[in-house]
């Protein structure tokens, strides 16, 4: 019993049963495959993390989507007086978190590739694009860049997913996506 | 010396007084910290819950930090104290190690638990139990957390203690039951995943108070998690214990294979070291290999060993079960089983939705590609209800069905609604995990006080559908928290008001299994073992697994090509 000491005291000599052998090489084959999966998919899938990132300081990153807005904004929203950027097709776009919010909003065009740099200025934040359901872990100090190609044309909510505070459920962000 | 012991009228070990008195105290303890952090699991829920949203945002947040730590962390690991001491001083036959230190050993974590709680509840401490840098707590939240740390680490010492001093006084004889080798699984995890606490946790609290300078997010979160999830493996390895403790007393099952079993556990402790991996999947700066590399040794065979004792828990089951008699077909043996029963019932239903929502999930969320769906979504949450409530919780409320007849030694009280609590704390732990990973797929994010955006600068709708998985994880929430309220009640209700069990009650209403002779017998290497019954249940599981795996692929398929 599994209470007491073995009774065979060299268990460990025992033959194991073939069901045993049976459900561990299975096991075992599924955990290879799995792990193949995901190399595949590096090779063929279409949705695979970059692993660009730099180290930056939180100013120095804000300078930098700033600098991009300047460039490229096209308007205002109306609700929030946030600006709406508008970067060519193709090149780099920024996005900051800071308490509580993402900005600038983003207008991007649909079908178009873009490389998205994302930063924090103050605590950790997480990006959460929806309804396509990207979610990512935003550092301050840490610049990513994702290359993204928006698929649909609408309206994105970017949802804070780390808890960051007392206004963590106000922050939300937007991005457009364009024909 | 000896009339510091007593003869168990049940199974026949001798019992340390200071053994027994200490794991007592470690398991009150631990329901208490779960009534407390269960409320505030219930409070959440019903927040969560849109057309209810019951707390203000700070209570939100508070309650939620209250909560994680004081089931995840101080209701566990009291739990895990208790257990360890059972497994070794009871199981052995032995004394105690130093029961002074011992209560050293919980005044620390009752001390520290105590004052992480109090800072909670202050107001300035609501940064989740994870306390992720530059989000600062009151210096107290985490210096309580360190001296529960430090005490729980002392109780892993004195559990290593007795398990020298029964080895030199030769209590027993052989190798070490299977359950306290599980035990041993869990303790030395619990060793080196404490460490790896404190070393994150002493910095933090010293820069809490203004001695150290700034720490690194990414550094924090790998180390954090170094700590974080191996201690996971830490719940599983004592569920495991008491899944096959749960078989031998409630049936008289016995391993399968002695061999296997151990492996099985040995796959837990040599495979975790980087487990904080798949928590980092979609971090900056962290290359694809790295990823890949250790999610994969590091997950999968850790997983396979969970993958064995899935196959061998039921299997020992169904084995006793069929020496017992109960031969009739596939499932005579699970049909005819104890379910009225509430140790057994609460098992079986743990190793279930362990397996199915808990287990399968988890892979799913430690591939690297299918977390860019599901991070910090509340899939996460719902998984880890799956493992830590469906299936640890469940298992630990159903050893306690025999920790109370044979430590407390008082029979159990209410004993028609103890043999329902197990299915409805099993059914309401299902049905969050289910419903939060169900919302999670959505895309609804974790720790978020309002899923509507009332206050935000924009308009946001997640699907209809997402708000319905919400209300209904609160009405699973509601029925959870009726069945640990049940718990509870009977639990404390046979402590305090529970008929005595002297020797004679022992014997007109025995709780171990009396099966005669028939599992006594041993099993040779000769005897092949039939086990048609779970062979299919272990090929169902499988086939869940590959088909929800695959369907995740497809979910992963459909979101935008980001490279
Ligand atoms: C009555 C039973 C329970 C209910 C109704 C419940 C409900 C919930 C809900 C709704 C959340 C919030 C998800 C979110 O907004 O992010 C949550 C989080 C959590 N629960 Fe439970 N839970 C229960 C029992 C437990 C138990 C027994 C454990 C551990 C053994 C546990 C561990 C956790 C943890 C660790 C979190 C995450 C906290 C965080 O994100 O910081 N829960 N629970
Ligand atoms: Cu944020
Ligand atoms: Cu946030």
């Amino acid at each position: 019993m599994a209470l007491t000491p073995p009774e065979d005291r060299l268990w460990w000599k025992q033959p194991l049963h073939g069901i045993e052998i049976g459900w561990i090489t299975i096991s075992l084959l599924w955990g290879f495959l799995m792990f193949g999966v995901m190399i595949y998919w590096h090779l063929t899938g279409e949705q695979n993390l970059s692993n660009e990132a730099y180290r930056i300081n939180p100013d120095a990153y804000a300078e930098k989507v700033e600098a991009a807005a300047a460039l490229y904004t096209v308007r205002e929203d109306e609700q929030s007086g946030m600006p709406v950027v508008h970067p060519p097709p193709g090149s780099d776009v920024y996005m900051l978190a800071r308490l509580w919010e993402w900005w600038p909003i983003l207008e991007l065009e649909e079908g178009k590739e873009y490389r998205l740099h994302l930063s924090s200025l103050d605590w950790m934040h997480g990006f959460s694009l929806q309804p396509t359901n990207i979610n990512l872990q935003i550092h301050p100090n840490y610049e990513m860049v994702v290359t993204i190609t928006p698929d649909k044309a609408g309206e994105y909510g970017v949802v804070c997913n780390e808890f960051c505070g007392i206004g963590h459920h106000q922050m939300l962000g937007k991005l457009i996506v364009v024909k | 010396m000896s009339n510091m012991f007593r003869t168990c009228p049940d199974t026949g070990l001798k019992v340390h007084g200071p053994a027994e008195a200490l794991i007592k105290a470690n398991a009150v303890a631990a329901v208490v910290f779960l009534l407390i952090g269960g409320l505030f699991g219930l409070l959440v829920a019903l927040t969560r819950w849109q057309a209810i949203h019951l707390l203000p945002a700070d209570l939100f947040y508070l309650a939620l930090t209250a909560h994680g730590a004081d089931v995840l962390v101080f209701w566990m690991i009291f739990f895990e104290i208790a257990l360890l001491y059972f497994a070794s001083a009871v199981l052995l036959n032995c004394r105690l190690a130093t029961p002074r230190i011992a209560w050293v050993a919980f005044a620390l974590m009752l001390g520290g638990a105590v004052m992480a709680n109090v800072a909670v509840l202050q107001g300035e401490s609501s940064v989740m139990f994870t306390s992720y840098v530059p989000m600062k707590a009151a210096p107290h939240f985490y210096l309580g957390l360190i001296l529960f740390a430090v005490g729980a680490l002392v109780a892993t010492a004195v559990f290593f203690g007795t398990l020298v001093i029964a080895k030199q006084e030769k209590t027993y004889t052989g190798s070490v039951p299977l359950v306290t080798f599980g035990a041993v699984t869990a303790a030395i995890i619990a060793v080196y995943t404490i460490a790896s606490g404190a070393i994150i946790l002493i910095p933090t609290f010293l820069w809490s108070l203004g001695l150290v300078g700034e720490i690194d997010t990414l550094t924090y979160r790998i180390v954090w998690w170094g700590f974080g999830h191996s201690s996971q493996q830490i719940n599983v390895a004592a569920m495991v214990s008491v899944w096959y403790a749960i078989g031998a007393l409630t049936v008289g099952s016995k391993p399968i294979s002695e061999k296997v079993s151990r492996a099985a556990f040995l796959l837990y402790i040599c495979f975790l070291l980087l487990a904080s991996a798949h928590h980092l999947l979609v971090d900056p700066g962290i290359s694809s290999e790295w990823k890949v590399f250790n999610t994969s040794y590091a997950l999968f065979l850790a997983v396979l060993g969970s993958m064995i004792h899935g196959m061998s828990v039921p299997g020992a089951i169904e084995v006793a079960q069929r020496k017992n008699g109960f031969t009739q077909g596939l499932f005579g043996w699970l049909r005819k089983a104890p379910w009225g029963n509430p140790a057994f019932a609460g098992m079986f239903l743990s190793v279930i939705l362990f397996g199915f929502l808990g287990g399968i999930t988890g892979v799913i969320m430690g591939t690297e590609q299918l977390n860019i769906i599901i991070h910090n979504t509340l899939y996460v949450p719902g998984h880890f209800h799956g493992t830590v409530v469906a299936g640890s919780t469940l298992a630990f409320m159903a050893i306690t069905y025999l920790i109370v007849p044979l430590i407390f030694r008082r029979e159990l009280i209410f004993k028609r609604l103890a043999q329902w609590q197990p299915y409805l704390f099993g059914l309401g732990a299902m049905g969050i995990s289910v419903f939060m990973m169900a919302a999670g797929t959505l895309g609804v994010s974790r720790r978020h006080w309002d899923m509507a955006f009332s206050d935000a600068p924009f308009a946001f709708d997640y699907p209809p559908a997402a708000f319905m998985m919400m209300g209904l994880n609160g009405i699973f929430a509601i029925i959870a928290s009726i069945g640990g309220v049940a718990f509870i009640v009977i639990v404390v209700g046979s402590i305090l008001f529970g008929k005595k069990r002297d020797e004679e009650t022992a014997r007109a209403n025995p709780v171990v299994f009396q099966g005669g002779g028939a599992t006594v017998s041993s099993h040779g290497a000769a005897d092949e073992v039939k086990i048609p019954g779970t062979t299919i249940l272990v090929a169902v599981f499988f086939l869940s697994f590959v088909l929800y795996y695959f369907v995740n692929w497809k979910y992963l398929s459909e979101v935008w090509p980001l490279s």
